[in-house]
């Protein structure tokens, strides 16, 4: 072993790299830092490592053509051996990114760690979480299926909003006047030269910070941070109470950044990867295009958003939001860090949070899409057709022929664009239900240009029925008795 | 070895020959390098800012095929080969695009994608509706807005008939600032809100 010594020796000489990582991994750190809740900054770095590699093993093969790109990834899945695994670990790996990226952040919000003096920390680390989110969307358009082609037209379609240079930047953004094989092109640099390299740079930057200016102190109520005193207080912790950071507090990094290796190597090999789904071809309109999961919160928002508000929205509240975290450690930059005394930080965590899993959820089934092909395919329920008289009869069937249970649903089954109709009967009078379908309103289509008198007649006759056994229909309260005008409910 | 730092001391500000020669060398250097990053700028931005040209420019006149392919009084999908494109572009330089023949010579040629956030709208003859899959977008058959989130009508190419064809200028995505037609025509009188809202 004698001459291996001897090369390490000469290259040392040389080198001289063996003091500064000897100071970098056993500068002392406070040992309450020595905590499982400390282990997601690592964790990222770890999963960016594996994308780094994940993503130069796909790139010796993957073609960036917009002709070819599609194809190529199908001969990745299916003839190329393990092809499939590395995509499945390169998809679940940005997956585990996004996820472990925003967990960290909320949780080095929670321990106010963005505090004095690692407040340029912070503002890199928001930067850092940009650059994963802009991974995240150039990688899925790596895809180059339906669902990359149509997300394009949406990213265009938000930057076409921008006052006066909306044209240009909607040019500049997909390389040419359309979607196609430029804009497939400039998605793959930015994918693995321009949002890489400064991902690098950038982490390079705040992980230095970190080695520099020490781990966050576990947070104590009644212990604030103060500018004056706050280095020396930190000396005094981390040199009475701590220990070398290396082992001690890195072995618990290194078997959690394990762990969700091996999470996501799992995920790889049980689920596979994602994709490509339909082949990019826009004539082609057939298609229900939806983000992957990262995105689906946004893709809720966009959906609910009154007409009016849209652009106002899309235009200032990202900005907003980003000025928002990069302030935050210029007016709380001192103080409590501890969440026992910050209950305004927590209750703006859990709303966020609350916001962020409700809308990712609403995502999942867009309640506020027709659903296309309800009218064909789902029938209307016996139940709601039992002893009906023949006009009644017919109007169910101009309900489905008419494409209303795209947006309404009878018996849960059916869009929920608009209001369930099971019991639409004891919300509407026949006269309102003939206004309604009619003239439409409150987000429904007119539909009189589109339905005879005999067809409206028949319709609103079965919608009439609508109503649960034993309630009876809406009256119009200014008009005589309801009993002489509708039987009670069918049983 | 020599430690060139070791010399360090020797050179100061004070010394009168180098701040007559070296830091005014160094100054020139710095000078050059600065008038060479200009003027290498400039081709570096003109490079980056080819697809930037001015409105209009991606427009021509494409055929969608001999006008009796669109029945009168139906709403049919036509498709066209985008007038710029390359052999790299595969099928994505296909565009789709809805035809809507009204009377003799009237037509009106919608893009497939929804004024909202650019989806592809599906025609629905039945309910004489155009739906979005994404966010629930609904456009009457004349192209405006009926519900959903789009603040206007469909987006329209101009057309042409030249003989027995149909022919729309066409050639960019339309969005709401690179419109097909190029002209800001809001669709709809109340914005926001359907023609018949209550």
């Amino acid at each position: 072993m004698r001459w291996l010594k001897q090369i390490y020796n000469w290259v040392e000489f040389r080198l001289q790299l063996q003091a500064p990582v000897e100071e970098a991994v056993l500068h002392p750190v406070p040992r309450n830092t020595a905590s499982w809740w400390y282990v997601f900054g690592s964790a990222a770095f770890t999963l960016l490592m594996l994308q780094i590699v994940t993503g130069i093993l796909l790139a010796l093969v993957y073609v960036p053509s917009a002709a070819n790109a599609w194809n190529n990834l199908e001969m990745l899945n299916h003839d190329l051996p393990l092809g499939w695994f590395l995509r499945g670990m390169h998809f679940w790996g940005s997956n585990f990114m996004v996820a472990v990226v925003l967990i960290h952040m909320a949780q080095v919000f929670l321990f106010g760690a963005y505090k004095f003096p690692r407040e340029l920390t912070w503002i890199i680390g928001v930067f850092l979480l940009l650059m994963t989110l802009g991974m995240a969307f150039t990688g899925q358009v790596m895809r180059f299926d339906q669902d990359a082609y149509w997300g394009l037209g949406i990213g265009a379609s938000i930057l076409s909003r921008v006052p006066l240079i909306g044209g240009p930047l909607v040019h500049l953004l997909i390389g040419g006047p359309i979607i196609a094989g430029a804009t497939l092109s400039r998605f793959f640099a930015l994918h693995v030269f321009i949002i890489p390299g400064t991902l690098l740079i950038l982490v390079a930057a705040h992980v230095w910070m970190v080695l520099k200016l020490g781990i966050n102190d576990w947070p104590m109520p009644g212990r604030p941070v103060r500018r004056a005193t706050y280095m020396a207080e930190y000396h005094r912790l981390s040199h009475e109470d701590g220990f070398p950071f290396f082992p001690a507090a890195f072995w618990k990094d290194l078997i959690f950044s394990g762990a969700v290796l091996a999470a996501v190597a799992v995920c790889a090999a049980v689920f596979g990867p994602y994709g490509p789904t339909g082949f990019p071809d826009p004539t082609i309109i057939q298609t229900v295009p939806k983000p992957d999961f990262y995105f689906l919160w946004l893709y809720a928002v966009l959906a609910y958003l009154p007409p009016e508000l849209e652009t106002p929205f899309i235009l200032t509240v990202p900005l907003l939001a980003i000025a928002f975290l990069v302030a935050l450690p210029f007016f709380a930059g001192e103080g409590e860090k501890s969440w026992h005394r910050r209950p305004v930080a927590v209750l703006v965590l859990a709303t966020v949070a609350v916001a962020f899993g409700v809308f990712t959820h609403l995502g999942t089934f867009t309640p506020w899409s027709p659903i296309m092909n309800a009218w064909s395919s789902d029938t209307v329920p016996e139940k709601f057709l039992h002893e009906l008289s023949p006009l009644e009869r017919q109007g169910a069937v101009v309900f489905q022929a008419k494409q209303c249970r795209n947006c309404h649903s009878l018996d849960h089954v059916g869009g929920q664009r608009g209001p369930a109709l099971d019991d639409v009967a004891t919300r509407l009078t026949e006269d309102q239900l003939i206004r309604q379908v009619l003239q439409g309103g409150g987000n429904m289509p007119a539909y009189g240009k589109n339905l005879s008198p005999a067809e409206t007649t028949a319709l609103v006759k079965f919608l009439v029925t609508l109503h649960p056994p034993g309630q009876r229909p809406a009256t119009n309260a200014a008009g005589p008795p309801t009993a002489e005008l509708n039987p009670p409910a069918k049983q | 070895m020599t430690d060139p730092v070791t010399e360090e001391p020797k050179v100061t500000q004070d010394d009168p020959r180098v701040v007559s020669r070296r830091w005014m060398l160094l100054k020139l250097g710095v000078l050059i390098n600065a008038a060479v990053g200009v003027a290498v700028a400039f081709p570096v931005v003109r490079y980056l800012l080819a697809p930037v040209k001015r409105k209009g420019a991606y427009n021509s006149w494409v055929t969608l095929g001999p006008v009796d392919q669109f029945p009168m009084g139906e709403t049919r999908l036509a498709t066209y080969l985008n007038p710029v494109n390359e052999p790299w572009d595969g099928d994505t330089a296909k565009t789709p695009c809805w035809v809507r023949h009204i009377d003799q010579s009237t037509f009106q040629v919608f893009a497939i994608n929804c004024a909202h956030l650019g989806c592809p709208v599906r025609w629905f003859p039945q309910s004489g509706l155009f739906m979005c899959p994404c966010h629930g977008g609904v456009y009457y058959a004349d192209g405006s807005r009926a519900s959903g989130p789009p603040e206007r009508g469909m987006f329209e190419y101009k057309y042409r008939i030249v003989g027995n064809e149909l022919q729309i200028s066409a050639g960019q995505l339309p969005t709401l600032s690179t419109e097909a037609k190029n002209v800001f025509r809001v669709l709809n009188n109340e914005k926001g809100r359907g023609p018949c809202a209550g």
